[in-house]
C-alpha cells in the first residue's frame, strides 16, 4: 500500500467515524466534535495530496489547509457560542429533548 | 518511500483510536480529552507528511484552542443537567451507524480501485516557513485578508450570541 493509499484510508475513517457520532450521538457538543473530525479528515486530505500529487512545487496543498482550519476555528467559537446560548433558553444540550421545541 | 513508514502506521492507529474512543465514551469531559489526542495525533500526521507549519498551527488551534473551549463549554453547560442518562437510547441509532460504514465502505472501494493514486510522481518538497510566508504574502494577500475578516466578524458574532440576555422588561 502506498503512502497515499494510507493516508487516504485514514482520513475515511476518520470522516467516518465523525459521521457516525454527529448521526448518533444526542449530545449537542458531541455533534460539534463529529463535524470537527469531519473537517480534520478532509484537511488530511489536502495534505496528503499535496505531498504525493503530480503537482509539485507549489504549496497550494498546505495553504488550502490553513486556510481550512481557520474556517473551522470560527464554526467552533460560533457552534459552540450557540450551544451555550441554547442551554441558557432550554437548559439542556440533549438534541432528543430539545427536538420540536423551536417553533 | 513506496512503504509506509512505521511511525506513520502507529501515528496512524493512534489517531483513529481516539477518534472511535472521543465518539463512543459515556463522560463528556473523556471525551474531549480523546478528541485533544485524536487532534494531536492528525498534527503530528501533518509533521510526518512534511507538511511543518500546518502540524504546528493544528496543535496551537486545535489542541490549544479549540479543545480547552470544548472542555469549558462542557463545563459551562452541564450545571442543571443530571449524569444519570439511560443507557441505551430510546431509539436505537442503527441508521447513523448503517450510514456511515457505508461511506466508509465505498471511499475504501475507491481508493483500493483507483488507478490515479498508485502512479505517484516523486514526493513533495516539505514546505519551509519562509517559502509559505512569501506565497501568502504575495499569491493569497487577498484570501488572508478576507479570512482576517471573517475570523474577527466571528468571534464578535460568538461574543454577541453567548452574551448572556437582559431581562425583558414587560
Amino acid at each position: 500500500m502506498t503512502p497515499l493509499a494510507g493516508c487516504l484510508l485514514v482520513s475515511s475513517t476518520l470522516f467516518a467515524v465523525g459521521l457516525a457520532g454527529a448521526l448518533t450521538r444526542r449530545n449537542t457538543i458531541l455533534v460539534l466534535v463529529g463535524i470537527e473530525l469531519m473537517l480534520n479528515a478532509a484537511n488530511l486530505n489536502f495534505v496528503a495530496f499535496w505531498r504525493f500529487g503530480h503537482h509539485t512545487g507549489m504549496s497550494t496543498g498546505v495553504i488550502f489547509g490553513l486556510f481550512s482550519i481557520a474556517v473551522a476555528a470560527a464554526e467552533a467559537a460560533v457552534g459552540l457560542a450557540l450551544i451555550l446560548a441554547v442551554y441558557r433558553h432550554a437548559k439542556t444540550t440533549d438534541l432528543s429533548l430539545l427536538t420540536g421545541r423551536a417553533q | 518511500m513506496r512503504q509506509m513508514s512505521a511511525a506513520f502506521l502507529i501515528l496512524a492507529i493512534v489517531t483513529m483510536i481516539a477518534a472511535c474512543a472521543a465518539m463512543t465514551l459515556r463522560g463528556l469531559v473523556h471525551c474531549a480529552l480523546a478528541l485533544a489526542v485524536a487532534f494531536a495525533g492528525i498534527g503530528t500526521l501533518y509533521l510526518s507528511l512534511g507538511a511543518q507549519f500546518l502540524g504546528l498551527a493544528q496543535l496551537l488551534v486545535y489542541v490549544g484552542a479549540i479543545a480547552v473551549l470544548i472542555v469549558f463549554v462542557i463545563l459551562l453547560t452541564r450545571g442543571g443537567e443530571s449524569d444519570a442518562r439511560p443507557l441505551i437510547p430510546t431509539g436505537l441509532p442503527i441508521t447513523g451507524i448503517v450510514v456511515a460504514t457505508t461511506i466508509l465502505a465505498l471511499l475504501a472501494w475507491a481508493v483500493f480501485h483507483s488507478f490515479a493514486i498508485h502512479s505517484l510522481g516523486p514526493p513533495a518538497s516539505p514546505a519551509t516557513v519562509r517559502e509559505l510566508g512569501t506565497v501568502l504574502m504575495a499569491d493569497y494577500v487577498l484570501p488572508l485578508e478576507v479570512m482576517g475578516l471573517m475570523l474577527t466578524a466571528a468571534l464578535i458574532g460568538a461574543v454577541v450570541v453567548a452574551m448572556k440576555e437582559k431581562q425583558d422588561t414587560q
